[in-house]
């Protein structure tokens, strides 16, 4: 009785789950939803997770001795994974956020490829249709897993540079070939077309070996300010995974889930590419600043204005509109305390303060948001490049805090410019411009910023933080009288 | 170990393409400011894999797919816990326009927020 009822309860865990996640991620359009969101989503995470051990009603006679011992595993691994990732995702910096995303994800994307060594080693999956999906929600999540891990070490500092050596596409190209053709030889020896020559366990490792090689050679030459796009590849590929995967276990909730992550992920890759102007495989397949100083670049004029930082601060305090464009040089000083600190110090003299956030500013989609709303600015303050935009030429100041490709000018004027047509703030058309920024060196798309050698900027060199920090000090020493 | 349902080819199509519609059109309201939120959203759905991890745990036979299974729900579980977490910690500095006087204290700022929904 209880072994037919099981299987019943575990389905409709599932659609609660699904639809949970489905609502809770409506929930998510608005800030003030959105907190809401998550923990309705959390709910049906809850209650799939807790049913899925009623599967234990109906294992197979082979699994039964080794029933509660599988069980304690479950429990062990669940209280393990789940207590270790909690913990980290508690106490994670928000400046290091991208790349506990990427370590999460890569986590969902290898939980999909070793499902899928369970069913493949074990020969739990007959018929040619389910051994083809099978193998490429495998594939699909091993490249996720080791791709995510090499994302992380670039974002954690672990891998410095890109690492970008000659006939790298070509390499890719192969290993992705190789894997491709293990895998139909894998489906054929499975529907018994050929001899598998071969054991087939070694045909499987060998398949996730290669795989997991292509996610690592996929990865190690994109550069940091791509991080976005590939951040969102990888989700939409560990959500891609996760639906073929539960098609092979005929679990409906995996397959919802999954996809709608796969659509989401791919729906951010997209916005996160236009916003750089470059295809998704473009930047996948770094055709980016692989040959540096072989393009010419235009004639600049002008030259680079140092100014004092105390004497930027007050020159902001006497304005009285200011447009702040913060980039991931921003994040690198930890300076967005700091910065709302000295906006705080700006609005009390009545000055108008917005940010302008530019889409690919950063390494994840949306990181300055969170950055700036972890040190308290409203989000009416925040404005996104199409609301804000048109507002530069009417603004006083643009004060521009590690954040270099996306107000260069260059990419509206130069046809030359590898960054030409790439949407960019129009900072340089306020009325002043001041750059804060660490040395005088380029920006990751190693192109010069005529912006920089404009009449109206001026360069403030130094540490985000250290230059705020200057800044604070000089307008508080001016005494001025705080508006009400 | 058998299911509840039974999904075939065609039906399984059926399922993939509105569950991708479903994700396009609801992630498309989202606003760009919500955006790493979103993703870690995301990512924290996709943590559901820990049930298909469960599944293949407790129908091992062998100690070698004990070992994948038991490696399947600790990578899943981390993923699902992780993702809750940091998702709820950045939902939860998300601040109202009108509270912008007395920063500094993030429960007050969450209270605001919920008492500004009513």
């Amino acid at each position: 009785m209880f072994a037919s009822l099981a299987p019943v309860i575990v389905g409709a865990a599932g659609l609660v789950a699904a639809s949970l996640f489905l609502f809770g991620l409506l929930r998510m359009s608005s800030p003030v939803t959105a907190p809401s969101g998550i923990r309705v989503a959390g709910v049906g995470m809850a209650v799939a997770v807790l049913a899925s051990f009623l599967y234990a009603a109906n294992v197979d006679a082979a699994a039964q001795p080794h029933l509660l011992v599988n069980i304690a595993l479950a429990v062990v691994a669940l209280t393990l994974g789940g207590g270790l990732a909690w913990r980290s995702g508690r106490t994670v910096a928000m400046t290091a956020m991208p790349q506990m995303v990427a370590l999460y994800n890569g986590m969902g994307g290898g939980a999909a490829a070793a499902i899928a060594a369970v069913e493949l080693l074990g020969v739990k999956t007959t018929g040619a249709t389910a051994l083809a999906v099978t193998l490429v929600g495998a594939l699909i999540g091993a490249v996720s897993l080791s791709g995510s891990l090499i994302a992380w070490a670039k974002l954690d500092g672990v891998i410095e540079h890109p690492l970008r050596v000659k006939g790298q596409q070509a390499i890719n190209g192969l290993v992705m070939a190789v894997s491709v053709a293990i895998g139909g030889w894998i489906v054929c020896a499975g529907a018994g077309v050929v001899e598998p020559v071969v054991a087939l366990p070694t045909l499987i490792y060998a398949f996730f070996g290669c795989a997991l090689v292509f996610g690592v050679l996929m990865t190690l030459p994109i550069g940091g300010a791509d991080m976005p796009v590939v951040i969102s590849i990888y989700n939409a590929f560990t959500g891609l995974a996760v639906g073929l995967e539960g098609y092979v276990l005929q679990n409906p909730a995996l397959m919802i889930a999954g996809m709608v992550v796969g659509a989401a992920g791919l729906l951010l890759t997209l916005l996160m590419a236009r916003a750089m102007n470059r295809s998704v495989g473009n930047v996948v397949f770094t055709r980016f600043g692989v040959a540096p100083g072989t393009r010419k670049q235009g004639a600049i004029q002008g030259s680079l204005k140092p100014m004092a930082p105390g004497d930027a601060g007050i020159a902001m305090r006497y304005a009285s509109s200011v447009i702040i464009v913060p980039g991931y040089g921003l994040a690198v000083a930890q300076g967005q305390q700091k910065l709302f600190e000295f906006v705080k110090l700006l609005q009390a003299g009545g000055v108008r303060v917005r940010f302008a956030v530019h889409p690919v500013a950063g390494r994840m989609p949306g990181q300055m948001d969170v950055l700036l709303a972890e040190a308290g600015v409203p989000y009416d303050a925040i404005f996104q490049l199409e609301d804000i935009n048109g507002d530069f030429p009417d603004t006083d100041v643009a004060l521009i805090i590690g954040a270099n490709d996306v107000v260069n000018p260059a990419a509206r004027t130069d046809k030359s410019s590898p960054i030409y047509g790439m949407p960019i703030l129009d900072a340089d058309k306020a009325k002043k411009v001041f750059v804060v920024k660490r040395g005088e060196g380029k920006g990751y798309a190693g192109v010069v910023n005529t912006l920089f050698y404009a009449d109206n900027c001026s360069m403030v060199y130094g540490d985000a933080q250290a230059v705020l920090v200057q800044m604070i000090e000089a307008v508080k020493s001016l005494g001025l009288p705080v508006a009400a | 170990m058998h299911t509840a349902i039974d999904i075939t080819g065609l039906v399984a199509l059926y399922i993939f393409v509105l569950a991708a519609f479903a994700g396009w059109v609801i992630i498309g309201r989202v606003p760009a400011i919500l955006h790493t939120p979103l993703m870690s959203g995301s990512n924290f759905v996709h943590g559901i894999v820990v049930v298909g991890g469960v599944y293949a745990l407790l129908g091992a036979s062998t100690v070698q797919e004990q070992a994948i299974g038991f490696f399947a729900v600790l990578l899943g579980a981390g993923n699902a816990a992780g993702g809750y977490a940091v998702t709820d910690r950045m939902l939860a500095m998300f601040q109202a326009p009108v509270a912008r006087t007395g920063q500094g204290n993030r429960s007050a700022r969450v209270k605001h927020l919920h008492a500004k929904k009513h």
